[in-house]
């Protein structure tokens, strides 16, 4: 399988606005948000990156589109770098790669009808005439499941119903025919029917358009049903890497393990084998030395607290950042 | 207007004045159910404003007489049937006089705010977008310009450049650019944080188009509201202005300078002079004021409703 | 099914509020009883009267909504008749209620301790600081939480403990019944696994019986011992939780189950319900989920099926069943 987008040693901290008496310090604060991450994206994959909050799972996806500039690292997209591009091949980029956010209702302009949304991304391209614009739209909106298109063209976000709003999100990120998509929880804020019909949706549509997903979520349940690989992050960093399978059935990491554990079941009689870590998620600005995980981890160890672990291959395809085994 | 909303509906039907009467008073009704008190207040004040306007723009509907007319009849005379505001001391009528000075107040008043939106929004779009020390800047300059009170600023500017109308009607708008520059740009910076202007940087949208087509749309219904209100008060300036005897020349019929004119003559008795315009002053603020309130009531709930 | 140990009995309760182009219909002829020491959860999506429901029992209906029928009886005592005095008397102390947000339902400006101690005092001014500061620390050993946050605020907090806190307050005057609406929506998954841990916790050692209103099935089917389906303002199916989940009767709660992913099976393909709810100002007039449901039959779209047991302790509206022990 071809590689189509790859982060290398990605990093990305969000400098916080000091007190006064930072002038003296060496460093000044900051929330390490992504730390040196590196993976990559085969094309036509599903890679799912889960995570809890503070986990730098929607940076480093905004990163991939440099909707945030990294502070380091390389992310390539089809062998270029496009950490370096200019500003008129980057937004020749932004037709290639787009995203999808969690709340449909703050991603659409009050003001602008579902038709102008969803054109509005061929008016920048330039791509194709007027006419032939609206016919494309008006066959994307059919094609994810806006029905009747041409009534539905006119109306505003606010008279959409919270699935209509996220299908037309989608669209806007498709009608450009981009190879790569980064959905950012997108179902999260949607009813538990609606959920369905949207991964739904993204399944068909990754087989009829030849997409390439990067799915942000902090529900390994999604994750498992949809993606091909699943990257599990923690505090900034990438603990475990693996194909589905191996992840949900083999897990290596404790926090993979953590997390899997204690992900809600819905079958009454399933077994709950909860091992939760003790405490809490620690603060990103300065977080534990030497594994992240380690004040809360149930098997950590005094080396855990020596220089980061590496992620490491302990199987074909399957990485895990615990020296432990 | 009305009628534009379903063409497929109406088809082969002829728009008549009746069908088209009844389709306004079908949506006025329902937009006043919908909205409430203050469809009145809004409806009131558009009211007040449009006869003004009919009254400035065919002066000669409501009085036969000049402005400058002075033989237009007896000296001093109060109001009587040939006189309904009765007559100043130059033998003027002062109905006829305040027929045209709406001319004045309107016109000047109206351009004013037009000069200051023009440069106000624009320079708070890109101040708050682009954010730096190019907005610090400004919004320091702003600022300052700002804590002047009005008029002692308007004053300043007449003062400074001399009379004329164009003169005053930069006087004015002067006074009133910080207030369009400080609504526009903090309006644009809470803006700026929404998702949907990420998901427009995400489209491949450049900065002009975020900011003409995300941003712009969603502040409008704010900026039509405080440029009703800031009309109210550009011609309560402009009054106070004349009133003072700065800006104008002698000749024009203006209702600031008329007040003015009527004080030296109130100690005799003579009321009608200065109580007609300093009346008609008041309405037409009023009439806008009441025009930015409802409005202000009907678009935002509306913008709220997400 | 009222027997001996039922301390609550809803019936026919009824809750409706004016809108400018009509009533909404938010919840319609809604019963259910709660024994002592029973958790029952409240499944449903956004929109299907849960929520209403749950704040009506404590009488927290915000106006103009407001409850046009049925009743509310909590001990033999009609809730929605209750004085204002009853009111405050009865909340907090034998109902309490806790919420999805934790922070924006503490008070920024108070510690912990004085939000603690502003409640026992509230419900029992009698009782000398000493004694009140012992059940505080009591409850924060059960709550898992360390006794220094005691003097800390709530924005010093993070989230999960903020929903701790919260529970605290709810319980520390020991009341029967505790709802909760949506309480771990806003947490991250390991937070809101330890959090079902403190309440089944909590359930044993003050003999709670629980109200869990949510969409999350997971969460309910970890908690709770009984549960009702609601859609659009009606409950579609109730019974045990292992009845509901295993033999669902109601094809909306079919459709329900077969569209959560399971981390625990191999799911090739998720089974979704088109549509969406109906429009709750004019509702269909025969079954509410007729318009969406899979098995629809002419009667279903003339008359609304009643709610009626159609196997042991599990009732179901829907007439794919017929009409046994037909009251």
């Amino acid at each position: 399988m071809n590689t189509l987008v790859s982060a290398s040693d990605l990093v990305k901290d969000f400098p916080l606005r000091g007190s006064i008496f930072d002038v003296f310090s060496r460093h000044r604060s900051a929330v390490h948000a992504v730390d040196h991450v590196t993976f990559s994206i085969g094309e036509g994959e599903v890679l799912g990156l889960a995570g809890e909050s503070g986990s730098g799972k929607s940076t480093t996806g905004r990163l991939l589109l440099r909707l945030v500039e990294p502070t380091s690292g390389k992310i390539e997209y089809r062998g270029r770098e496009i950490t370096r591009l200019g500003p008129r091949e980057l937004t020749a980029f932004r037709s290639r790669a787009q995203v999808v956010f969690q709340d449909p209702n703050s991603s659409l302009s009050p003001r602008m009808t579902v038709g102008q949304a969803i054109t509005h991304p061929l008016q920048i391209h330039r791509m194709g005439t007027p006419s032939e614009r609206k016919e494309r739209v008006l066959d994307l909106m059919e094609k994810v499941g806006l029905s009747p298109a041409e009534f539905l063209f006119r109306k505003y976000p606010h008279q959409l119903s919270g699935g209509q709003s996220q299908r037309v999100v989608i669209a806007r990120a498709l009608v450009t025919r981009p190879d790569f998509l980064v959905a950012d929880e997108p179902i999260a804020m949607a009813d538990v029917s609606v959920r369905a019909l949207i991964l739904q949706l993204m399944r068909q549509l990754k087989e009829e358009m030849r997409l390439t997903y990067l799915f942000i979520t902090h529900d390994l349940a999604t994750a498992k049903y949809l993606c091909d690989r699943v990257a599990v992050m923690y505090l900034g960093r990438i603990v475990e890497v693996a194909p589905r399978d191996q992840l949900f059935s083999r897990p290596h990491h404790p926090y993979t393990k953590a997390l899997l554990g204690a992900v809600p079941v819905p079958d009454p009689l399933a077994r709950r084998d909860k091992n939760l870590p003790r405490g809490e998620i620690p603060s990103a600005i300065s977080p534990p030395a030497g594994c992240h995980f380690h004040p809360r981890c149930p098997f950590a160890q005094p080396r855990c607290r020596d220089g980061r672990p590496p992620l490491k291959e302990i199987s074909p395809g399957h990485f895990s950042a615990c020296i432990l085994d | 207007m009305a009628s534009s909303s379903s063409p497929r509906k109406t088809g082969g039907a002829r728009f008549s004045p009746a069908s088209g009467i009844a389709s306004v008073l079908r949506w006025f009704s329902s937009a006043q159910k919908k909205y409430g008190g203050e469809w009145w207040i809004l409806t009131a004040g558009a009211l007040i404003i449009a006869l003004v306007v009919v009254m400035t723009v065919f002066p000669r509907a409501f009085t036969r007489y000049s402005p400058e007319d002075q033989n237009a009849g007896a000296q001093l005379s109060p109001p009587s049937e040939a006189h309904v505001m009765g007559t100043d001391n130059l033998n003027r009528d002062v109905w006829a006089r305040v027929v045209y000075g709406s001319q004045t107040i309107l016109g000047v008043a109206l351009a004013a705010a037009i000069v200051s939106a023009l440069i106000g929004i624009p320079l708070g779009l890109l101040s708050g977008f682009a954010g730096g020390v190019f907005d610090r800047i400004l919004s320091l300059v702003m600022d300052s310009v700002y804590s002047f009170p009005g008029l002692i600023l308007a004053i300043a500017f007449a003062a400074m450049l001399g009379p004329g109308v164009i003169n005053i009607t930069l006087a004015v708008a002067v006074v009133y650019i910080p207030t369009y520059f400080r609504l526009v740009r903090g309006q644009t910076l809470s803006i700026k944080e929404e998702v949907y202007v990420e998901a427009a940087r995400a489209i491949g949208a450049q900065r002009g188009t975020i900011l003409s087509r995300y941003v712009f749309p969603n502040i409008i219904a704010t900026v039509v509201v405080i440029f009703s209100l800031n009309i109210a008060d550009a011609i309560m300036t402009e009054a106070a202005l004349s009133y003072i005897g700065l800006g104008l020349p002698a000749g024009i019929a203006d209702w600031g300078m008329d007040l003015s004119m009527g004080k030296k003559f109130l100690p005799s008795g003579v009321w009608w002079m200065i109580t007609f315009p300093g009346l008609m002053i008041m309405l037409l603020a009023l009439g806008f004021t009441m025009l930015g309130e409802g409005l202000a009531e009907v678009l935002n709930p509306r913008l709220l409703e997400r | 099914m009222q027997t001996d140990d039922t301390i609550l009995t809803v019936n026919d309760l009824t809750i409706q509020y004016p809108i400018s182009i009509g009533v909404v219909k938010a919840v319609e002829g809604v019963s259910f009883t709660l024994a002592d020491g029973e958790a029952l959860g409240v499944v449903g999506e956004s929109g299907c009267g849960k929520s209403t429901m749950g704040l009506s029992l404590l009488s927290l209906l915000r106006p103009p909504g407001r409850v046009t029928g049925g009743s509310i009886m909590y001990r033999g005592t009609d809730v929605l008749s209750l004085d204002q005095r009853d009111l405050l008397a009865l909340r907090g102390r034998s109902i309490s209620m806790i919420f999805q947000n934790p922070l924006t339902s503490l008070n920024p400006l108070f510690t912990i301790e004085r939000h603690f101690l502003e409640t026992i005092h509230f419900h029992d001014a009698s009782m000398p600081r000493k004694e009140a500061l012992a059940a505080v620390e009591k409850m924060l050993a059960t709550l898992g939480i360390e006794r220094k946050r005691l003097h800390e605020y709530p924005h010093q907090l993070s989230g999960g403990m903020r929903q701790r806190i919260m529970i605290g307050l709810a319980l520390i005057m020991n009341p029967d019944i505790l709802i909760a609406d949506e309480p771990t929506t806003s947490l991250d998954v390991i937070v809101e696994a330890g959090f079902t841990e403190l309440l089944a916790t909590l359930r044993r050692v003050y003999k709670l019986s629980i109200i869990l209103i949510t969409h999350n099935l997971g969460l309910v089917a970890e908690i709770a011992d009984r549960i009702a389906v609601m859609y659009a303002g009606k409950i579609m199916e109730i019974g045990s939780a292992a009845d509901i989940f295993a033999r669902p009767l109601h094809p909306y709660t079919q459709g329900l189950i077969n569209c959560v992913p399971n981390i625990r099976l191999e799911q090739k393909d998720l089974v979704t319900m088109p549509g969406s709810p109906p429009d709750l100002v004019s509702p269909p007039q025969g079954c509410r989920f007729a318009p969406r449901c899979p098995r629809v039959m002419d009667i279903c779209r003339q008359k609304p099926p009643r709610l009626l047991p159609h196997a042991p302790a599990h009732n179901a509206a829907c007439w794919l069943y017929p009409e046994r022990n037909g009251t």
